[in-house]
């Protein structure tokens, strides 16, 4: 880039540098520059979001304590991983970590994506500028990670403090909840691409709360029977309820791995499947 | 070796051939062909739901088109959309300003997705500012602005990349009278200093004002091509009559003024009576006994060549 | 259009219209309800997609929380307040869910009707008060409750978790309306006084909506939570339909003088929640 101009007014046969990138892939798609769509979202955190920030990270905390401090008195121990038993809370807090980091990447890849696609129209602009779709994806998706990360060290914290934490193998809770956050991201913003209506979106929510009230969550799953059982255990937030509980007691096995592979094999899903729908997203 | 664009005033800067877009059984734009030549000052005028804001999305390639081909300073917009808009600066019919940042960010930020440096930056949004005449909100927030002012640094957020190339759409609609001249004289600088203006609009004053050459559009179709001054010409006379007789004498008077007019338009309120003098036809109307309510003489339009053209007016 | 002189002059002047005294006076009297026919008729485009979630939330509510928590529950001290847990829960879900659609009602759309759309300055422009533009707006509301809790009745009925007489346990339905009525007035005024949507909404969301459903004895008595925190119990209306609809639905026991206090407590909220709501949205509209 040359050396700003002194006239008030833009040169404007100045020639910009031009990059030959006829032969790269995804030349119509990605300008390399996702870096900018991140440093504009941190620009937003920093002047004015932090309330908000931080109050997203007091839900499952609030939910920690009422369903473990309150329910806990009336269920005492709960059969954990391995056959060990537990107290509800310990039983309960890795699960709602997998859950908060679900919600949190669902929100920011649906609702947040199609808010600012269609009423506030940021995408508008930043793809009026160098930007190709995949640029504006990956930095939304690094944002969403972003918070994610900022919420798991927060819960991570509490669950240190109230003596939850029995495993240095805990000490991954941290980066499985990108994991699963990224696993959920990536299929939530290509399921966003088919979207056209608010109303649709609370189909999302249709989904989301039966997946949080069925999967392990807050009681074992088999108080249901066997067929039912299966289709929970098809659905990605039972394997990130299980990972989770695997890590915090330090129960790991090949099934934790299984689980872990799970969200791989989810992740590279969506990425592949929101780019072949980057255009029907931002491009309409 | 990549071929170097040379910016010389004259090439074609934008050259499209047989552009469509379909959406389902709606062709929005069918099979439009032009060429805009670096420098000057391009106009698409036609009525809302012409064809004009999908053709200017197709220019920046933030549209993918159905058929048909174009080129943007020798790309193709479809295949390399981040280069094409790095040429570009592109002032969308709704303000997309960033409601979450400043004034002064939302150029800076805006900046930085074209990949420029901050050092750069920085000073190119002073210069901006006060090219928008914004100095006194440069650390508000855009929610803070009037809608002249939030056009001026849409316009200002566009020059940021120093474009060759700037796509106004609708660029003055929504806008009082003064806030419409203020922006029409920063356009014009813009012009002098040979940014290439591209400018849709539904108003005749506006293109009458800003473009050197311009297509008529309707329903997706190119209807004529010319300066506004050959296309007054070609498809209009000098002057104008209007009168208006009441809504039950209007048609019963026309045939009676069918031999003072090169040409006779009857609208539901009005009769236009095409003319190169327009006072001597008022007289010659009076003279006949038929005493109009209320009479105009004016200069025609481009609204009049629409007319012409299309047999509808260009604003409902 | 209309062309001829005759067309017009029925158009302008048919003589079937009553003198303007007449309009204002039914409007005095009425207002309200036009604006409650207004919200109804409105309401018809999104009922259908609602009525599934009236009907899946209960669903899932009582299986998951009811049935599968209560295996743990029951493993665990056996019953609560003499009863299964199911029997327990649902009741407190019923008024739980209500009073947190009121999070969706009356927040939202209020500031639409202020500032997004500006759907109130329509009646506005008419013989209708906004005084009676708040109270049509909150009435349009608490019929889609009243529709709501009746639902939830009859699933909780068909889990038969709500073991008592069909009319007894029916008065879950009123105490259900109540309790999102004497939260949703002082929400929907709290609401018309924001000129702007920071992230007060959401702010309502996380740290009144959710504490209540959380805290305030839906899932546990108030009893096992720390004597400290009972005060989140006390002050919150959630907590008051909670135990008033326990005693109709499996015949919780209660000292009748703390059964008044849930009645005053519910009622006295709603009063001021409404007559907060008229002033501001007097004030608001003629300014």
């Amino acid at each position: 880039m040359s050396a700003p101009s002194q006239d008030r007014l833009p040169a404007a046969h100045r020639p910009l540098p031009v990059v030959d990138s006829a032969k790269r892939p995804l030349a119509a798609l990605y300008g390399r520059n996702a870096r900018s769509v991140i440093e504009r979202g941190l620009k937003v955190i920093a002047r004015q979001n932090w309330a908000v920030l931080v109050s997203g990270f007091f839900e499952p905390v609030l939910y920690l304590l009422a369903m473990g401090l309150g329910l806990g008195t009336l269920v005492g121990e709960v059969t954990g991983p391995g056959g060990s038993s537990v107290p509800y809370t310990a039983y309960i807090a890795p699960a709602l970590l997998a859950t908060s980091a679900m919600n949190g990447a669902i929100y920011d890849s649906t609702w947040n994506v199609f808010f600012k696609l269609r009423f506030a129209r940021v995408y508008q602009a930043m793809l009026q500028t160098s930007l190709g779709p995949m640029d504006v994806a990956l930095g939304e998706i690094f944002l969403a990670l972003f918070r994610g990360f900022l919420y798991a060290c927060g819960f991570m914290v509490v669950m240190l403090v109230m003596g939850l934490v029995t495993s240095p193998w805990a000490v991954l809770m941290v980066p499985v909840a990108l994991l699963i956050a990224v696993g959920f991201a990536s299929v939530g913003m290509a399921v966003t691409s088919y979207l056209t209506s608010f109303q649709q979106m609370d189909v999302i929510n249709f989904v989301m709360l039966p997946m949080f009230l069925f999967s392990a969550t807050l009681y074992p799953i088999e108080v249901f029977p066997e067929a039912i059982q299966w289709f929970i255990k098809a659905m990605p937030l039972w394997h990130g309820v299980e990972l989770m509980r695997h890590l915090a007691v330090g129960f790991v096995s090949g099934a934790t791995l299984g689980h872990a592979l799970y969200f791989v094999v989810m992740t590279v899903f969506g990425v592949w499947f929101t780019t072949i729908r980057l255009r029907a997203l931002f491009l309409r | 070796m990549h071929p170097v664009m040379s910016p010389g005033a004259g090439d074609p800067i934008v050259v499209a051939e047989d552009l469509t877009k379909v959406y389902g059984e709606n062709r929005a734009v069918d099979g439009i062909s032009f060429s805009i030549s670096s420098g000057e000052s391009f106009g698409l005028l036609g009525p809302n739901g012409a064809g004009k804001s999908t053709t200017m999305r197709m220019i920046g390639g933030t549209l993918t088109r159905t058929s048909g081909s174009m080129r943007v300073a020798g790309l193709d917009p479809a295949e390399r959309g981040p280069e094409v808009r790095a040429h570009l600066g592109v002032v969308p019919q709704q303000d997309n300003l960033d409601e979450e940042l400043t004034v002064r960010d939302n150029l800076i930020v805006y900046g930085r997705y074209f990949g420029l440096p901050h050092s750069y930056l920085r000073t190119k949004a002073d210069e901006l500012i006060e090219f928008a005449q914004l100095t006194d909100n440069a650390r508000a927030k855009t929610t803070a602005l009037s809608g002249g002012m939030k056009r001026r640094l849409t316009i200002a957020r566009a020059l940021v990349n120093e474009p060759r190339l700037l796509l106004l759409d609708e660029p003055t609609t929504g806008l009082d009278p003064q806030a419409r001249h203020v922006l029409w004289d920063r356009l014009f600088r813009l012009k002098e200093v040979g940014v290439t203006l591209v400018v849709t609009t539904h108003f005749m004053d506006e293109a009458e004002q800003l473009c050197d050459r311009l297509i008529v559009i309707d329903k997706g179709q190119i209807m004529a091509e010319g300066s506004p001054r050959s296309l007054i010409r070609d498809y209009s006379t000098r002057e104008v009559l209007e009168v208006r007789f009441g809504a039950q004498r209007n048609a019963a008077v026309v045939d009676q003024l069918a031999d003072v007019a090169t040409r006779l338009e009857v609208l539901p309120d009005r009769i236009l009576v095409y003319t190169d003098d327009g006072e001597a036809a008022l007289e010659e109307i009076s003279a006949r006994g038929l005493t109009p309510i209320t009479s105009l003489v004016r200069r025609s339009s481009l609204e009049d060549v629409f007319l012409r053209l299309t047999g509808r007016t260009l604003v409902d | 259009m209309t062309d001829t002189t005759h067309d017009l002059q029925r158009l302008a002047a048919s003589g079937r219209v009553p003198p303007p005294a007449v309009m204002a006076a039914r409007a005095r009297r009425w207002g309200w309800w036009y604006y409650v026919e207004y919200w109804l008729r409105t309401a018809r485009a999104w009922f259908q997609s609602i009525l599934i979630y009236m009907v899946g939330e209960p669903l899932l509510y009582l299986i998951a929380l009811g049935v599968g928590l209560g295996t743990l529950v029951d493993n665990g001290v056996g019953t609560v307040d003499g009863v299964p847990y199911l029997v327990f829960v649902a009741p407190a879900l019923l008024i739980s869910t209500v009073v947190m659609s009121t999070g969706g009602e009356l927040t939202y759309p209020v500031m639409a009707g202020f500032k997004w759309d500006r759907l109130y300055y329509g009646p506005h422009a008419t013989p209708v008060s906004p005084a009676q533009i708040a109270t049509g707006h909150f009435t349009g509301v608490m019929l889609r409750f009243t529709v709501q809790a009746t639902i939830f009745w009859g699933i909780m009925r068909a889990f038969g978790a709500a073991p008592r007489g069909v009319l007894i346990s029916a008065l879950v339905i009123p105490i259900g309306v109540l309790s999102a009525a004497a939260f949703g007035s002082v929400l929907q005024a709290y609401a018309s006084t924001l000129q702007d949507e920071g992230y007060q909404f959401a702010f309502v969301q996380r740290f009144v909506i959710m504490p209540m459903f959380l805290f305030a004895g839906t899932f546990f008595p108030l009893s096992s939570m720390p004597v400290y925190l009972h005060w989140i119990g006390w002050i919150s209306p959630v907590w008051h339909g909670t135990q008033l609809a326990r005693q109709v639905t499996y015949g919780a026991v209660e000292p009748l003088w703390l059964t008044v206090l849930h009645v005053l407590v519910l009622g006295g909220l709603t009063a001021a929640g409404l007559l907060w709501a008229r002033h501001n949205y007097t004030r608001r509209m003629a300014s």
